[in-house]
């Protein structure tokens, strides 16, 4: 992959942390981030079907080491740059190569945050929900991590197709556990989710016809000169539109309400936040790292279609939520909406604009984990699904709101929460970029979630008529448990975290992600 | 004047925190409402103590200056205590003292529900109020003045009536798009320029863009800034917030909140594009045609308020366009006026609201048509509301007679005899629709009333306060606080003239 930007950054401070990190294990971490789901993915249902108790227990192990070594990974990659391990020695571009520079690097430490706090919740939400269903929820959800953090880390385009369906297996599953009718909604997702993965094959099988090979960096350097071979222009169009489909985004969003709606919170809190991403993820990869951007993003219309399908999708998303009475449905359809702010970003493709787009990734992970955390905890505690019921909570459940509160006020995007940030950097690309009524319309939509997510607080702290009935069947207090609410919190904290220190974040990881060549102004 | 010195120190950053500091506290002491109430009083004194500790700095010309952290690349978050944010941080922090007294005593005797959550936004609302004063650049500003609109939010629709909350929405339709219009407009400005620390006299300069986007630019301040400072057609939000507890319409809306929309227009006008600029654009004349048209027009509709609180809007909305004219009109003695106004309606206006929640609590009345003899009963609140309302009016003796006569004088100098005109009718209609206040209260009699009495000390004193507060400083402005002098100096900064 390409050398990441500010090496002599790098060469500095790498002179300062190579004695912290032995070099043979350095060179083995991309693997070792890997391993812990592996073998969590061995031991849940094994000790699982022995003792059903077991399985939160080894689920959580092992995501923390997957977290510990996600995290040491991130850090060495800030210390040393892009890290490369070849699968079973065989050396790039005939061998599977795992390539982690500071984008997946970031990218797998977001997976591996939300997936520990997700599971935390889940060791007491999924037993009360369903006790037979505990072993199964931890096992899928092990699939489908492992999935996604293949995705992540491999440089090579067959394999993360590999790693695709795999991830694709576990989030079928996940979604099938819940409602009565998730596993229709699920089936619809497993068709669209496999057309979306088909296109993306058939992109890479036009690929592999005009290089002759599946590494990703072999594969740039490749095409990068044969932009006029209509091969790589179709390749190029076909993982757009799969890409685009995994990642729900406008009109390609329809199976997503359902899949979120009626799968449950537990599972929705996982694959919400992180799903769609990695998605958004590939396709940063793919338009950024792969192909060359000058003249297929911007000697296109790739870039200007992805960017105002995008914009349609923030509008007509947040208008749907708007529309909603069901909690989970309202933010189902905020998540088509948010994820595509991301894809504004992709579309609009400048320095500014991608920074936005992966802050956005890590921000939304972090406020939808949250609210959708927050509609299971509500759901267990007081039976409430409808935005009607939630009135009066806020006294209720007074922590989990305050989570919910500080999540839906990033959503809307008040300063300085995380959520502006990102639209602050979105707003600053478009503005250099002259493209006036994307920037209006950015800023409008958040309007549209100030709308929807007003209604819901004001129902939640403020005296309405509906109250009265809860009061008197509910108990003065019905705060959900340590378990479940702390997540909540953290997450909620995360929100103002994440907005004060954005600068850092990035500056230190977020700018030197960005493909090679690109500067953010200002650092 | 010569560059002010400037030296680091974190007590301007205290002075924001401390608010927000006691808010856990506040929160944690829900069951016990003397306890509650000692953190809000000891975070009041202290913010207090620390904005009056650096008065000798600012009379010396030292700039006290905190960067807290990057907050977008090449921006920083930092705090920065210059003549005019202290002016402005100085009115908030001793009227938060005086109206945290007099809460105490409204929510006590109206028995108020959920008076934590009262307590606590009110706490927010002034960390984030000394933080709009002190902000040294434009995205701390707006950091700040995003906060302060959110905060508010739970004040307003605090009684949770339909009124209360279509009030509520109302505030957050017209606020929220106008911080939408500030953010663009920010990110505008550091797009073309980079930095945007604010600098006396603009950081703009003709040289940086085209004169259509310059204005373009100045519109979406003044529509972002310009809600909050109620300049007409933005203004109808602030009626409608009346329906808030009588305290939050006296500190938040007669003081904090729309002093920090006229704080942010003068801050846009003096330290973004500066008197340069602005001329060279030429859109100082459609500000100050606004602001005239503002303060007319809502004289006029305040006199047909039957509603206590409601024509105190509507005077607020006219008093705020004073200050935002004199900013206009860019001479040193209209700057200096509209700074002198921005401390000394406070003091007016607030004495105004703090006696219509005296009456509120005591009789329940809100209409102006029912309070027919009341000065008999409550001669304090009364005489106090008497100063008040004479002071808006113009009466010479009390201190909103200095600041109309440096903005009359302001008008002229800019060759503005108009808006002169404008100001003395402006006068006129004020005391006619304060003067039938005064007047039925004392001097007509109602017999089907019991005998009121006062309102309890926790209310009267803090009213008495500011009333003789506006008495003193109408004959000696520059007693304790020096405020005439802190006027002159601050005007002077942004004209670049010695004060």
């Amino acid at each position: 992959m390409t050398v990441p930007a500010g090496s002599e950054t790098l060469a500095h401070h790498g002179e300062h942390m190579a004695s912290a990190f032995d070099a043979t294990a350095q060179s083995q971490l991309p693997m070792l981030v890997l391993i812990p789901l592996l073998v969590g993915l061995a031991l849940v249902p094994a000790l699982g079907l022995l003792r059903r108790r077991l399985a939160y227990p080894t689920t959580l192990i092992s995501l923390l080491a997957f977290l510990y070594y996600s995290l040491r990974t991130l850090f060495a990659v800030m210390a040393h740059g892009e890290l490369e391990y070849s699968l079973a020695a065989w050396k790039p571009p005939i061998g599977i190569e795992l390539s982690v520079d500071m984008l997946s690097a970031f990218m797998v430490s977001v997976i591996a945050v939300i997936a520990v706090l997700v599971a935390i919740y889940a060791s007491v939400a999924v037993r009360r929900e369903d006790p037979e269903k505990e072993v199964p929820y931890f096992a899928t959800m092990l699939v489908m991590l492992l999935g996604l953090t293949g995705m992540v880390l491999t440089g090579d385009l067959f394999n993360l197709y590999v790693f695709f369906e795999v991830s694709a297996l576990g989030g079928y599953a996940l979604m099938a556990i819940g409602h009565k009718k998730a596993p229709v909604a699920a089936f619809r997702y497993l068709i669209m989710g496999t057309l979306g993965a088909s296109l993306y094959l058939m992109g890479v099988g036009y690929l592999y016809v005009v290089t002759g090979s599946l590494n990703m960096d072999d594969v740039a350097a490749i095409i990068m000169h044969q932009s006029s071979n209509p091969a790589v222009q179709v390749s190029l169009i076909l993982m757009v539109i799969g890409l685009g489909l995994k990642m729900a985004l406008f009109p390609m969003h329809l199976w997503l309400p359902d899949a979120y709606t009626y799968a449950s919170s537990t599972s929705t809190a996982i694959i919400a936040p992180i799903m769609t991403k990695v998605s958004a993820y590939v396709l940063i990869r793919m338009l950024f790292f792969v192909y060359d951007t000058e003249t297929f993003l911007r000697g296109t219309p790739v870039g200007a279609v992805i960017m105002w399908l995008a914009m349609g999708g923030v509008i007509v998303g947040s208008i749907m939520a708007i529309a909603q009475k069901d909690a989970k449905r309202m933010l189902a359809y905020s998540s088509v909406a948010q994820v595509a702010y991301i894809g504004v970003g992709i579309g609009l493709g400048t320095p500014l604009a991608l920074v936005g787009a992966m802050l956005h990734i890590l921000n939304h992970a972090i406020m939808k984990s949250c609210l959708f955390l927050v509609t299971g905890s509500v759901a267990l505690q007081t039976g409430a699904t409808q935005i009607k019921d939630y009135a009066g909570l806020g006294r209720k459940m007074p922590w989990t709101f305050l989570g919910f509160t500080l999540a839906a006020l990033g959503m809307v995007g008040i300063p300085p929460t995380n959520g502006f940030f990102s639209k602050w950097y979105l707003v600053l690309g478009g503005i250099r970029e002259g493209e006036w009524v994307l920037v209006v319309l950015i800023l409008a939509s958040s309007l549209l979630t100030a709308v929807y997510f007003f209604r819901v607080i004001e129902r939640i702290y403020a005296k309405v008529p509906e109250q009265a009935t809860n009061d008197a069947s509910l108990p003065k207090t019905a705060e959900a448990p340590l378990r479940m609410a702390l997540p909540v919190l953290i997450l909620g904290a995360g929100v103002l975290v994440l907005g004060l220190f954005n600068a850092w974040l990035v500056s230190a990881v977020i700018a030197r992600a960005l493909p090679a060549g690109m500067h953010v102004p200002g650092l | 004047m010569d560059p002010a010195q400037t030296f680091e120190s974190t007590r301007p950053l205290w002075a924001v925190l401390v608010s927000l500091l006691a808010i856990p506290l506040i929160v944690a002491s829900d069951r016990r409402p003397n306890l509650r109430e000692t953190w809000t009083l000891l975070a009041a004194f202290i913010k207090f103590a620390l904005v009056a500790s650096m008065l000798p700095w600012v009379l010396q010309g030292r700039e006290a200056v905190c960067s807290i952290w990057q907050i977008s690349p090449g921006i920083q978050l930092a705090l920065r205590v210059d003549t005019m944010g202290y002016i402005f941080a100085l009115v908030a922090s001793s009227l938060w003292v005086l109206t945290s007294l007099y809460s105490i005593g409204y929510v006590r005797g109206t028995n108020e529900h959920k008076q934590t959550r009262y307590f606590a936004s009110f706490a927010m609302c002034l960390s984030a109020t000394i933080g709009i004063a002190f902000a040294a650049n434009l995205l701390t500003f707006v950091i700040f003045f995003e906060i302060l609109t959110l905060a508010t939010y739970p004040l307003v629709m605090h009684k949770e009536t339909p009124v209360a909350m279509a009030a509520g929405h109302k505030y957050l339709s017209y606020t929220l798009p106008a911080g939408l219009c500030l953010v663009l407009a920010t990110a505008w400005c550091v797009s073309t320029v980079g930095n945007v620390d604010f600098i006396p006299g603009g950081f703009l300069t003709s040289g940086v863009a085209s004169a259509a986007t310059l204005r373009w630019m100045f519109l979406l301040f003044i529509l972002g800034v310009g809600v909050k400072a109620g300049i007409m057609p933005l203004h109808s939000w602030l009626p409608a917030a009346m329906a808030a507890p009588t305290p939050v319409s006296a500190l938040l809306h007669a003081v904090a909140v729309v002093k920090a929309g006229v704080f942010g227009v003068l801050r846009v006008t003096g330290f973004v594009f500066g008197p340069d600029l602005l001329r060279e654009i030429g859109l100082w004349t459609v500000l100050a045609w606004a602001a005239g048209i503002t303060f007319t027009v809502a004289s006029l509709l305040a006199m047909r308020q039957d509603n206590l609180k409601r024509r105190l809007a509507y005077s607020t909305v006219g008093h705020l366009s004073y200050i935002v004219l004199g900013a206009a009109l860019f001479t040193m003695t209209s700057w200096t006026g509209s700074l002198l106004h921005l401390m000394f309606h406070a003091t007016m206006k607030i004495t105004l609201f703090f006696c219509a929640g005296a009456i509120y609590v005591r009789t329940h009345k809100e209409n102006i048509s029912d309070m027919h003899g009341i000065g008999r009963q409550m001669p304090f609140t009364m005489a106090a509301f008497a100063v008040g309302s004479l002071g808006l009016a113009g009466v010479p003796g009390i201190n909103g007679f200095i600041s109309k006569w440096h903005l009359a004088q302001g008008s002229l100098q800019a060759d503005q005899g108009v808006f002169l005109g404008l100001l003395l009718l402006s006068g006129l209609l004020n005391a006619a629709y304060f003067f039938p206040i005064v007047y039925v209260a004392f001097f007509r009699t109602n017999k089907e009333y019991p005998a009121y009495g006062e309102a309890s000390p926790l209310m009267v004193v803090p009213l008495s306060v500011t009333a003789i507060m506006s008495l003193v400083l109408g004959v000696a402005p520059n007693l304790g606080a020096h405020a005439w002098d802190l006027a002159r100096a601050a005007a002077a900064a942004v004209m670049g003239g010695s004060p």
